[in-house]
């Protein structure tokens, strides 16, 4: 993390894809840099551009997308990568885990042939050679009798268990950046649990870059160091998970915040947000919050804001000043009670 | 039937379930068949007005309980019963169907499945009005707009097909469609799950709202021990078929008796939770 170059680093990210009356932006503007052993969070509610990001960040964009700004990888462009570079980040330098194991593994095929199989073919190992480290990389995500998993179907394993091998998977490779998107949202909550729990631990232990991707904004403030909050294929604030619950600025994220109930209280009311997230694309010419912000005023609406420093993290707010004077008059922080 | 001391003796409980089980034949996969309980000895109550939330992981049998109440299931042994009736077996006449379906309705995960894709929000609500009550023109006409207004939807909204809709508004319309029966009991298996966060919000102050203008109860399904928290006075655990625990939602959730209770609460992510081993 000291290093003087980031793991990744993201500058002026933004894609456009094709769409009926011309290109339509679905990421605007994205900064984001990530040391090695270090976890970035990406939150935001469906079409915010957390999966598009994740997308850039491989190179894999869908067809007819246009790029703008910078993916670097250990420093390297990758937009300026030979083919053969490119190819070796992706299988060796990058590591992609979804929320559905089972759309991402073959079902005909036994456990242990699609462990084995990149091994043998891209890496030279002998059968034996790749069994045993498959064998090993299992016991390490935490799967017992790992001998006999390899020769049982994908539809013998819970989904838990899949996600597992899906992750030792990854790991076989050796990747130095992980990219986990909804890693858990498939599963029981006492799975998930044991999930974030071991790509936790990988990380610490092989000292992996990881991004994790959720819409629950607590579940990414127990695995990350930073959380990158995302709304309309822009982020709206950045700040350390630590601080995230007491320092909170942009009116969206104190909104996400209040629309989650607790488990240990009922809230009087929800301080939901009013309307429905939306994409980039359908953001008018100010900030993209503004149609449903209790604070907007007409500059929101004519200019969009910079993403700024503020009380230590990163916003997107033209008002955050204010905002945040008058919710510390008397109220707490974290609720603006009407 | 199956009054329990201590209620009101003047209303029946909303919904009261006796020793529920249900019992399903499934492939043993050497060509023949073996069976498997998805639901066993679950007794229950959801007092008249009242909200009793149903938790488990998946495959606890939630879904077959709501299923069995609906009468899209048929129970393999105990009781059920609704607004003190009887629904254990299915009703032999039209009359008894549309009573039940006028005492009890659902709303599931997913509406895009269960709305008509040609028909708006304000023709499906219609349907049911005109099906559920004896209301001429005009009365229905203001129902109508009552109930479009009470889910919060605007007037474009209650227009346009669900699939020009999002995952929230077809959500509103399948909760208008449902109230439009004028039902006593809601049964909503997972209705928020699928729902962004800022969306959520919107619907759990909504069915809040509604029952304490309606007096309505709600049997809520789900995995979220927040979620029922935040709608339901009491709660349930389910495991395998099995009911682990149940009682009000403070006593369960802030002190359970059981493992398994202890267990589910100690993995949901909240404010300066945890995952196992992980250490900052
Ligand atoms: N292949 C595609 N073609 C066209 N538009 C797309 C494509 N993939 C995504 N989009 C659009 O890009 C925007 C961002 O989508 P993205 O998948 O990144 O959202 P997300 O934050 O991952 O949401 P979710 O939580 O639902 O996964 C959305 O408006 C989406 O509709
Ligand atoms: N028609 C059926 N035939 C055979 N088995 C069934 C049938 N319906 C449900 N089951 C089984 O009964 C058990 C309970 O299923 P159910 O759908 O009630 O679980 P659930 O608690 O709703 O789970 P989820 O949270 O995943 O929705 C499961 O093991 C399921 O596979
Ligand atoms: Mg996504
Ligand atoms: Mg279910």
């Amino acid at each position: 993390m000291t290093d003087a170059t980031p793991l990744l680093e993201l500058r002026g990210l933004g894609v456009q894809l094709p769409g009926d009356g011309g290109p339509r932006a679905v990421l605007h503007g994205i900064d984001l840099t990530l040391g090695a052993g270090e976890a970035l969070g990406l939150v935001g509610e469906s079409g915010s551009g957390k999966s598009m990001t994740m997308r850039a960040i491989t190179g894999l964009l869908p067809p007819g997308a246009q790029l703008d700004g910078t993916v670097r990888f250990e420093g390297e462009d990758i937009a300026a990568m030979a083919p053969s570079t490119l190819r070796r980040y992706r299988d060796r330098g990058v590591g992609m885990v979804f929320q559905d194991p089972r759309a991402h593994i073959n079902p005909t095929r036994r456990i242990g042939s699609f462990l084995t199989e990149a091994l043998t073919l891209n890496r030279g190992l002998g059968r034996r050679a790749a069994q045993a480290r498959a064998i090993a990389t299992l016991s390490e995500v935490g799967i017992d009798e790992p001998e006999r998993r390899l020769r049982q179907y994908p539809h013998e394993l819970s989904g838990g268990m899949l996600q597992r091998v899906m992750i030792a998977s990854v790991l076989l490779a050796e990747p130095r950046l992980l990219l986990a998107d909804e890693p858990t949202t498939a599963l029981d909550v006492t799975i998930q649990a044991e999930v974030v729990g071991i790509l936790d631990q990988l990380r610490r232990d092989r000292g992996l870059g990881m991004v994790f991707v959720t819409h629950d904004l607590d579940l990414a403030l127990a695995v990350c160091h930073r959380v990158a909050v995302m709304y309309a294929g822009r982020i709206v604030e950045v700040r350390s998970a630590e601080r995230m619950h007491e320092e909170n600025a942009h009116p969206y994220t104190r909104g996400l915040l209040g629309s989650r109930p607790a488990i240990d209280h009922r809230a009087e009311r929800l301080t939901a947000i009013p309307g429905r997230p939306v994409s980039a694309f359908e953001a008018g010419p100010g900030c993209a919050f503004a149609t449903r912000c209790a604070h907007v005023q007409p500059l929101c609406r004519e200019r969009p804001p910079e993403l700024a420093p503020f009380r230590g993290g990163l916003v997107r707010c033209h008002r955050v000043a204010e905002i945040h004077q008058e919710t510390s008059d008397g109220t707490s922080s974290q609720e603006a009670t009407a | 039937m199956n009054q329990q001391a201590g209620r009101t003796p003047s209303e029946a409980p909303a919904v009261s379930a006796d020793g529920l089980g249900k019992v399903f034949r499934v492939p043993d996969g050497r060509g023949g068949h073996t069976t498997h309980a998805a639901v066993r000895d679950v007794s229950f109550e959801v007092a008249a007005h009242g909200s009793l939330g149903i938790v488990g992981e998946s495959g606890s049998g939630k879904t077959t309980i709501a299923r069995m109440l609906v009468g899209l299931e048929r129970p393999s042994s105990g009781t059920i019963a609704v607004m003190g009736r009887d629904r254990s077996r299915p009703p032999r006449r039209g009359a008894e169907r549309n009573r039940r379906a006028h005492e009890l309705q659902i709303v599931f995960q997913d509406p895009y499945t269960s709305l008509d894709p040609r028909q708006s929000a304000r023709s499906a609500v219609d349907e049911v009005i005109r099906h559920h009550t004896s209301l001429d023109g005009p009365q229905r006409a203001e129902r109508l707009a009552e109930l479009v207004d009470q889910v919060g939807l605007t007037n474009r909204q209650a227009d346009a097909r669900p699939c020009d809709l999002s995952g929230g508004q077809r959500q509103r319309v399948a909760i208008a469609r449902a109230l439009a029966a004028g039902p006593r009991v809601l049964v909503l298996d997972e209705a928020v799950s699928a729902l962004d966060v800022s969306i959520q919000a919107q619907i759990l102050n909504l069915l809040a709202d509604i029952r304490a203008a309606t007096g309505i109860a709600y049997l809520l399904i789900s995995h979220d021990l927040a979620v029922v928290r935040q709608l339901c006075d009491d709660v349930l655990v389910l495991r395998r078929g099995r009911v682990v625990e149940q009682g009000a939602c403070a006593r369960v959730l802030d002190h359970p008796t059981q493992e398994y209770t202890r267990a589910l609460r100690a993995a949901a992510p909240v404010p300066g939770w945890r995952p196992p081993g992980v250490a900052r």
